[in-house]
């Protein structure tokens, strides 16, 4: 594997110990900033890196903490560790063997934006990771790396963990937002943006756990090295999850722009028995299905070549169907998991959902008529552009475009 | 006098504590979170005492309830087993897994076994698709994961935790079996 900026516990035993990561050079880049850097040097340095948040979106880290505005205060820092994306397991990797790392990351993140106070958003099901969280938390504390005065400074950072409870929509920053604030978990209307009316309807950084664990590198190491790395548009590292039909599922970090071809079939070893490669799911089940043709397994990956195959990198969390798995079973699954997951807050999302999965129900059962196919894409496409929130529109996403390439596999499923 | 407060003031304290003093309504969460953890669920009481200290009404807290799936509002088995049948799982073999443990134990998903002992439920994507067949047990005040699962692996995991659960003597134990899971 080429260079590891996020996955280096892979490479150095014991990472996830206070003593060994702060042997491995942890903290300096956190004491020097504090002592040493303006939060503008920061704030330019991640700029110049071209880092783009890996929580989906792909927004520029630098440009998104730089509207934040000067004369409202006090201003928060939000770490987004919901992870609830189907095929996405990245950030618990690196919660559970890199955190220092990622808190360094969140720690420079809030002295860039002056942050004193941090929250940590855990989904509900991370508690045993939120748990050992509270404990590095106090650890660091007494060890002079959070509290007041930091270093003899005036800078002081406090770290709060928060946890969820078994909602996907928290992970959208809006309903996270409100899920802290103690409501139900169910997005803002936008604008004004979190960087101005955030949290406690104060101007509120939100980024993803990947995103932040990069900032030691790019800060302790300069934007030249980590710009060393992947595309001039899409520059890094980036940890893809490949999951589903493939030999070795798992994490891979490698460069923004590798192929599809490498990702699946070096690093995953291929398809399971050998069979033959079917679609990606390049971004989870909000993905669209892309036919694993030539053309598509020489694409790299990264935030400008998937979107031109008709698709979007989002998390990375790469799904891989072989020939073995009928198309519409996998429409069935990730129609009934938006259906679980919409908040309810607006009628097309919450009644479009439902409609769905009584329609994919029924052509999988071998109950429909063919005008089914169509009456299934005619909701789906109804719903577009109408939603309140993103989880709307991708609940659409993979039923478009299964129906558009698959069909065959649908109608494979009709009454005869 | 509020019960929950008075038998946790100390934890009430840190908890609001994480929160600006304007904010109080953010500490509902935490308290739901520190209430199962001990009872398993969420009574009516509990409910008003939590709503008692965040300064909202009981039903704005049982609403906040109802919205987030790990909270529950009555008690349910000793050892609950949550499958994970989601898109990447099913995709290895989650759901044949999810029947034949359900055949073994003689429920179908969503149901108890006439003991209160054991449940199985389906559920969402729990981040860990690459070691499919995988739950989630939820077991008193703890929640840990199980990976790489079979249905013989898993039935020898329940054996010795209903075991454990009827000797007095051993108390359960209370970490994350990483089976198999390692990173490399
Ligand atoms: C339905 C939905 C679910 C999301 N889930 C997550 C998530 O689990 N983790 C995450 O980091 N971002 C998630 N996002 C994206 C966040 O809204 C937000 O863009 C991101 O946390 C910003 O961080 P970044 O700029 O570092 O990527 C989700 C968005 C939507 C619409
Ligand atoms: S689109 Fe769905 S998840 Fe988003 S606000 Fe509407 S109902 Fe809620
Ligand atoms: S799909 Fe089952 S853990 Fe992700």
């Amino acid at each position: 594997m080429s260079d590891l900026f996020l996955l280096r516990h892979r490479t150095i035993a014991g990472l996830n110990q206070l003593s060994i990561y702060l042997e491995n050079g942890g903290f300096k880049t956190w004491k020097k900033a504090v002592t040493a850097q303006k939060p503008e040097d920061l704030i330019n340095e991640v700029k110049a890196s071209g880092l783009r948040g890996r929580g989906g979106a792909g927004f520029p880290t630098g440009v998104k903490w730089s509207f934040l505005p000067n004369n409202i205060w006090p201003h928060y820092v939000v770490a987004n560790s919901d992870e609830s994306e189907p095929g996405t397991f990245k950030d618990r990797e690196i919660l559970e063997y890199n955190p220092y790392q990622f808190l360094e990351g969140l720690m420079l993140a809030s002295y860039a934006v002056q942050a004193k106070d941090a929250y940590i958003y855990f989904r509900g099901e991370f508690w045993q990771i939120a748990r050992r969280f509270d404990e590095r938390i106090a650890e660091l504390t007494a060890s002079g790396y959070l509290g007041d005065h930091l270093f003899g400074t005036d800078y002081s950072l406090r770290i709060h963990t928060h946890l969820g409870a078994g909602a996907y929509i928290c992970g959208e920053e809006t309903a996270l937002l409100e899920s802290i604030e103690g409501r139900l978990g169910q997005p803002r209307l936008r604008p004004p943006f979190p960087a101005v009316e955030g949290l406690f309807g104060l101007p509120t950084v939100i980024n993803n756990v990947e995103t932040l664990t990069n900032l030691p590198v790019i800060i302790g190491e300069g934007a030249a090295r980590f710009r060393s790395v992947g595309t001039e548009k899409s520059p890094g590292t980036k940890i893809f999850s490949l999951s589903g039909r493939v030999k070795k599922p798992g994490n891979y970090e490698l460069p923004l722009g590798t192929t599809f071809r490498e990702l699946i079939f070096t690093h995953g070893e291929g398809i399971i028995n050998d069979a033959k490669i079917k679609a990606i799911m390049p971004a989870g089940a909000s993905s669209a299905l892309i036919p694993a043709t030539d053309v598509a397994l020489d694409t790299p990956m990264d935030y400008e070549s998937v979107p031109a195959l008709g698709g979007q990198l989002g998390s990375a969390s790469v799904i891989i169907l072989d020939e073995t798995v009928n198309i519409s079973d996998l429409v069935k699954d990730t129609v009934h998991f938006f259906k679980h997951e919409s908040c309810g807050k607006c009628t097309p999302c919450r009644e479009g959902t439902y409609w769905m999965s009584c329609i994919i129900d029924r052509i999988v059962s071998g109950k429909s008529k063919k005008e089914d196919i169509d009456l299934l894409l005619t909701v789906a496409r109804n719903m577009q552009n109408k939603c309140f929130c993103a989880l709307g529109e991708f609940s659409t996403t993979a039923v478009v475009s299964a129906i558009d390439k698959f069909r065959a596999d649908f109608e494979a499923r009709l009454e005869s | 006098m509020n019960q929950l407060l008075r038998k946790h003031s100390l934890e009430v304290e840190k908890i609001l504590a994480k929160y600006p003093p304007d904010q109080k309504r953010a500490v509902v969460m935490p308290l739901l979170h520190l209430v199962q953890q001990e009872d398993g669920f969420i009574s009516r009481e509990r409910m008003q005492e939590i709503a008692e200290i965040a300064g909202i009404t009981t039903t704005e807290v049982a609403s906040v309830v109802g919205f987030y799936t790990l909270f529950h509002d009555a008690p349910g088995a000793r050892i609950k087993i949550q499958v994970c049948t989601d898109v990447a799982c099913d995709l290895r073999g989650a759901r044949e897994y999810l029947n034949g443990l359900c055949s073994q134990l003689g429920i179908n998903p969503g149901e108890t076994t006439e003991d209160g002992l054991v449940s199985i439920e389906e559920v969402k994507c729990l981040a860990a698709c690459d070691h499919a067949p995988m739950f989630q047990a939820h077991i008193g005040d703890a929640l840990e994961y199980h990976e790489n699962q079979t249905v013989e692996r898993t039935l020898d995991w329940l054996k010795s935790m209903i075991a454990s659960m009827k000797s007095p003597a051993s108390a359960v134990e209370k970490k994350t079996t990483d089976d198999g899971g390692s990173h490399e």
